[in-house]
């Protein structure tokens, strides 16, 4: 494997200019002052722990996400590229999603095979030719982002879903200037505290025609008992909206309304953070108890904004993924900014031979997974992982993607021994409204904490850190 | 506001104020239990404790016999006691949970908290010491918890609505004191029991925290129709049934301003209220005490299941 | 043929209900095969039906009615012309390649049992994709019992094939699970089927499965009756299994326990006419 690029050392070992006041002030620390700093953080964290205790009953302040306190620092020359890199991706995702329940232009030009995407599970027949308000899907993006060098970003998945994480992006800068006041004042940070602003006007700018002047938006949470609970409740109490719960709505002609104390509200957007799966039971799931029936057809009606729109999953699985740059060329006629990770498609017999010859420099993964979770990496992997993930391939070829293991790059992190290199990715949020298309400067670090781990989920040890872009 | 949240935000200050409820009985019973038997200690205070509580049926579901330990541990910690005090904290951490936005953060630790800490209680290792120290403990987290709302609630319908929870559940535990003890309370009974019941009057005014308030606003010893008036008319007592009217009519008032609108709530809730206002005691003891009150339970249970219908669904 | 149509169905609810949302596809529309004289839905508490047309191209009613009742009867009449096509399934409504039909759901997941039985049809049929149909509704008529007892809406084509019993909706779960097993796009089709034997009066509607085979497109298998649809058989709703097609999915507010009250005539109109 290739060494990582440092995003403070560089290739070279000369410190780049985003991080030259960050490395002096590093430099003019006295000692033990960052771990009493990690200390204070974590005590901070561990009293908004204490208040959503949302991982555990059992030991809310044990199932904290590590934070780091040295930030995380892009130029705004990076950012300007990656922000025009995520606006076009996030275009050719919204197209190609459009694309697939109407026209299917993409499938008769031989862009993407048939089968990836009817007999796809997270494929929605049920949206097939139906008329989303403004014609936008995608309205939240989590775009997974790694860099290996100086020029390059490279996107690694492109979460389209109900992407989370958003929250702490805000808490982690909230911490951060409450803790290092005088760091902030050597800097010219853009601010991100700005999202649930740009969040709120987003979904408003999509409320459906029939909706009122003022349109309602309500946040659709499965309940306490999900993992990203505080996420919801957080973000539902930033926007100053209803954190409703699918027993707290209700269809009635096609229209959706909330039961409140005054009787029954319409309610023109969703802001749902629950599964395609169980939103709507007369449509999807029968068994589910937390989706409001007859959601799906309010919503075919026109009557109801859902963001993101039912069915998005057909443009962020890993197989589409492999996809994505003709895709970007045939929607907007415009090479692609941000990279992709090139990608064996297991489902193609001459790939499959090749990722079974390469297994062990490879990184393979299911199409279906996330956090990390079912994942090889070859380099890592001893001879009865390797041996058994084989068979797995070779059972079921189409659940699987490979790929050259990357560098990530690597951002000073303070650890046991001091402050040493920690691999990390970037999560940038993507809003798209009807209006234009917002990103806060800035977005989710994530980070490996161990040692040459190249694994940031914090599922699996991984940590994060606040993201600053400098303002020019 | 969601109904949903309205009905947490309700249902939290009711269990919130059960759990001090049941706090102070389970007090109250202990110092009366401990009494000599010549000081009146014959009786079992602990089958009364029970039907205080209002759990008479669940509890002999369960046990054969009342006592120190059997009772203690079905109204302190059973999880199997839907309305034991472990259970009640437990209850109304998740409906505050569940609204989490609708709450202020102290509200939120008050209750966070509570829970946390109820963890580390260990019923069956207690000693009676520890008991009484965790009893004090639940009246004092209930005292957190009512002060945050207080200090700390924006004075809207989220806040009248915890309000409502807490004089409707209020009205509710003091109206089943009187319900379970009215005999000592006739004011043929002096002749009866003797100076003796003394300390059964005492006993009723401390599990709702008015012996001080009794000699404050009677200045005499303790004579059981004057802790009948206290705890029925009385509306400087907080926990009397006035007090506790007057504030329910005041909370649901503000509610109807602010909706502009008004409905069954409104005026089952005056017209309670207007008949405690318009009662005497002698009144009361001639028509039945005992009818009285079983009659106001009825009223304020219809209240409950009528604010519930026109807000709460 | 003409085929008259009455269809009510009755809920009971223990204690009033505060509401009911149904969504029903209980409509026909026309094909080659078919032609829709006359039909018409009737809710007997006032709501407003409102038309949709759902993913597979089925005609979809949703309705909201308000409590409290303690009763909901939904009706449904009409009378449809139909022809023998031999099965083929010509000028229906498309809204999908064939190759969507190849998804697999929860209801129609195939397990080893099942892709066995598809396999072994298909080495006795040949290779040949329509022998191989005709070979699996053939064994599927002589091997599973009709029995309404021990399956329900939720049972799946494995438990169904386990049990070797089933309804309808069961053997069309197992027949289409087989043919997708097999690379061959295949559906569930509910409707309603006149019996010759000249019984009107059914306990329920009828399932079957349609198959696409490459030079004849869709083909409809019967696998309960063990034929090809004929004339006898009025079809309503299409979808990837019995939940895509469903005849009436609902959700109410409140009302204790449901009992549910089906009463079904198909006859020929014109006997009808005479009597």
């Amino acid at each position: 494997m290739p060494a990582a690029f440092d995003e403070m050392r560089g290739s070279g070992g000369d410190l780049r200019p985003a991080y030259l006041q960050l490395a002096r002030w590093l430099g003019e620390l006295p000692p033990g002052f960052l771990p009493q700093r990690m200390r204070e953080a974590e005590l901070l964290f561990r009293r908004i722990g204490i208040t959503f205790a949302v991982y555990g009953e059992a030991d809310a302040s044990e199932r904290l996400i590590p934070f780091d306190v040295v930030p995380r620092i892009l130029a705004a020359s990076e950012w300007a590229t990656l922000t025009r890199g995520l606006e076009q991706r996030v275009k050719a995702l919204n197209a190609y999603v459009k694309d697939v329940y109407g026209k299917r232009e993409v499938l008769r030009a031989g862009i993407v095979p048939e089968d990836l995407v009817f007999q796809n599970p997270v494929f929605r027949p049920e949206m097939n030719a139906q008329r989303v308000p403004h014609d936008i899907y995608v309205f939240i993006a989590g775009v997974d982002v790694v860099r290996v060098d100086a020029d390059s970003f490279y996107v690694l998945e492109d979460n389209v879903r109900t992407p989370s994480g958003v929250s702490y992006m805000l808490e982690n800068r909230e911490v951060m200037m409450r803790l290092f006041p005088d760091l902030f004042a050597r800097h010219r940070v853009a601010p991100v505290e700005n999202y649930p602003d740009e969040l709120l006007a987003t979904l408003k700018s999509a409320a459906p025609a029939t909706a009122a002047a003022d349109p309602t938006v309500v946040l659709l949470t499965p309940g306490i008992y999900n993992s990203a609970y505080y996420e919801h409740s957080f973000l539902a109490d930033k926007l100053g909206v209803e954190l409703v719960e699918g027993r707290d709505l209700l269809v009635k002609g096609e229209i959706v309304y909330m039961r409140t104390t005054e009787g029954l509200k319409r309610v023109d957007v969703i802001y749902r953070r629950i599964d395609d799966d169980f939103l709507d039971p007369l449509a999807f799931r029968p068994d589910s108890a937390l989706g409001v029936p007859g959601l799906m057809s309010a919503y075919v009606a026109g009557n109801v904004t859902l963001a993101n729109a039912v069915g998005t999953g057909v443009a962020d699985d890993k197989a589409v993924y492999s996809y994505m740059p003709e895709i970007v060329r045939f929607y907007l006629g415009e090479e692609p900014i941000l990279k992709n990770v090139p990608t064996w498609r297991c489902r193609e017999p001459g790939h499959l031979a090749y990722v079974l010859a390469h297994l062990s420099e490879l990184v393979v993964k299911e199409v279906h997974g996330s956090g990390g979770y079912g994942m090889l990496i070859g380099p890592r992997a001893d001879k009865a992982t390797l041996a058994a993930f084989r068979a797995r391939l070779e059972r079921d070829p189409k659940g699987f993607i490979a790929q050259p293991t990357l560098a990530l790059s690597t951002v000073p992190t303070c650890v046991e021994e001091g402050i040493a290199p920690r691999h990390v990715d970037l999560r940038p949020f993507v809003l798209t409204g009807r209006d234009r298309v917002r990103i806060v400067p800035g977005g989710l670090t994530r980070v490996a904490l161990k040692k040459d781990s190249l694994v940031v989920n914090s599922s699996q040890g991984g940590g994060t850190k606040d993201t600053w872009v400098l303002d020019a | 506001m969601l109904a949903r949240t309205a009905d947490n935000l309700y249902w939290v200050s009711r269990y919130v104020e059960r759990a001090e409820y049941l706090a102070r009985i389970l007090e109250a019973t202990q110092r009366l239990s401990a009494l000599p038997i010549a000081y009146g200690g014959t009786t079992n205070e602990w089958d009364s404790a029970v039907a205080t509580a209002g759990c008479a049926g669940a509890f002999f579901a369960a046990h054969k016999e009342a006592n120190e330990e059997s009772v203690t541990e079905f109204l302190a910690f059973s999880p199997d006691n839907p309305s034991s005090i472990r259970s009640c904290f437990e209850v109304a951490r998740s409906n505050a949970r569940a609204m989490r936005t609708a709450l202020t953060i102290e509200m939120w630790e008050a209750i966070n908290e509570t829970w946390l800490e109820l963890r580390r209680f260990q019923p069956s290792s207690m000693s009676r010491e520890e008991i009484a120290r965790f009893l004090r403990w639940v009246q004092e987290c209930s005292l957190r918890f009512d002060g945050s709302a207080y200090r700390t609630m924006l004075r809207n319908d989220a806040y009248w609505f915890s309000r409502l929870g807490v004089y409707l559940e209020r009205a509710d535990n003091t109206a089943r004191i009187l319900d379970v003890k009215y005999h000592m309370l006739l004011p043929a009974h002096e002749h009866v029991g003797g100076p003796l019941d003394y300390f059964q009057w005492a006993a009723i005014l401390r599990s709702v925290s008015a012996l001080t308030a009794y000699h404050w606003v009677y200045r005499e010893s303790v004579k059981p129709w004057l802790v009948a008036d206290l705890l029925i008319l009385n509306d400087q007592m907080p926990r009397s049934l006035a007090s506790c009217y007057e504030n329910i009519v005041r909370n649901l008032d503000s509610i109807a301003r602010a909706y502009g609108r008004q409905g069954p709530a409104q005026r089952q809730a005056r017209a309670v209220r207007t008949r405690l206002q318009n009662s005497r005691m002698d009144g009361i003891f001639q028509s039945g005490l005992h009818e009285f009150i079983g009659g106001f339970i009825a009223d304020n249970n219809r209240l409950g299941a009528a604010i519930a219908e026109q807000y709460l669904v | 043929m003409r085929i008259r149509i009455r269809h009510d169905t009755t809920y009971h609810y223990d204690v009033p209900v505060g509401g009911v949302i149904q969504m029903l596809r209980l409509t026909p529309r026309n094909h080659d095969g078919q032609f829709v004289v006359d039909w018409r839905i009737d809710v007997s508490e006032d709501c407003r039906l409102d038309a949709q047309e759902d993913a597979f191209g089925n005609i979809a009613h949703v309705f909201t009615a308000d409590g409290p009742f303690v009763a909901l009867t939904v009706l449904v009449e009409g009378e449809v012309e139909t022809q023998d096509t031999g099965g083929l399934i010509r000028g229906a409504v498309e809204r999908f390649p064939p190759s969507l039909y190849l998804r697999e759901t929860a209801l129609t997941a195939p397990d080893a049992a099942i892709a066995g039985f598809a396999a072994d049809a298909r080495a006795a049929a040949g290779a040949d994709p329509l022998a191989t149909l005709h070979e699996m509704l053939a064994r599927l008529h002589r091997d599973v019992v009709f029995d309404t007892d021990p399956t329900h809406a939720a049972t799946t084509a494995a438990e169904a094939f386990a049990l070797g019993r089933g309804v309808c909706q069961d053997l069309t779960h197992i027949f289409v699970a087989a043919a997708r097993a097999l690379g061959i796009p295949a559906r569930y089709v509910g409707g309603y089927f006149h019996r010759s034997d000249g019984v009107v009066a059914q306990d329920a509607g009828h399932a079957w499965a349609e198959a696409h085979v490459p030079a004849l497109g869709w083909v409809a298998f019967d696998p309960a009756n063990g034929i090809c649809a004929t004339e006898a058989h009025v079809r309503v709703a299409v979808g990837l299994d019995y939940l895509g097609a469903a005849p009436v999915r609902g959700a109410r507010d409140g009302g204790g326990a449901e009992s549910l009250a089906v009463r079904l005539l198909v006859d020929q109109a014109a006997r009808q006419v005479q009597s």
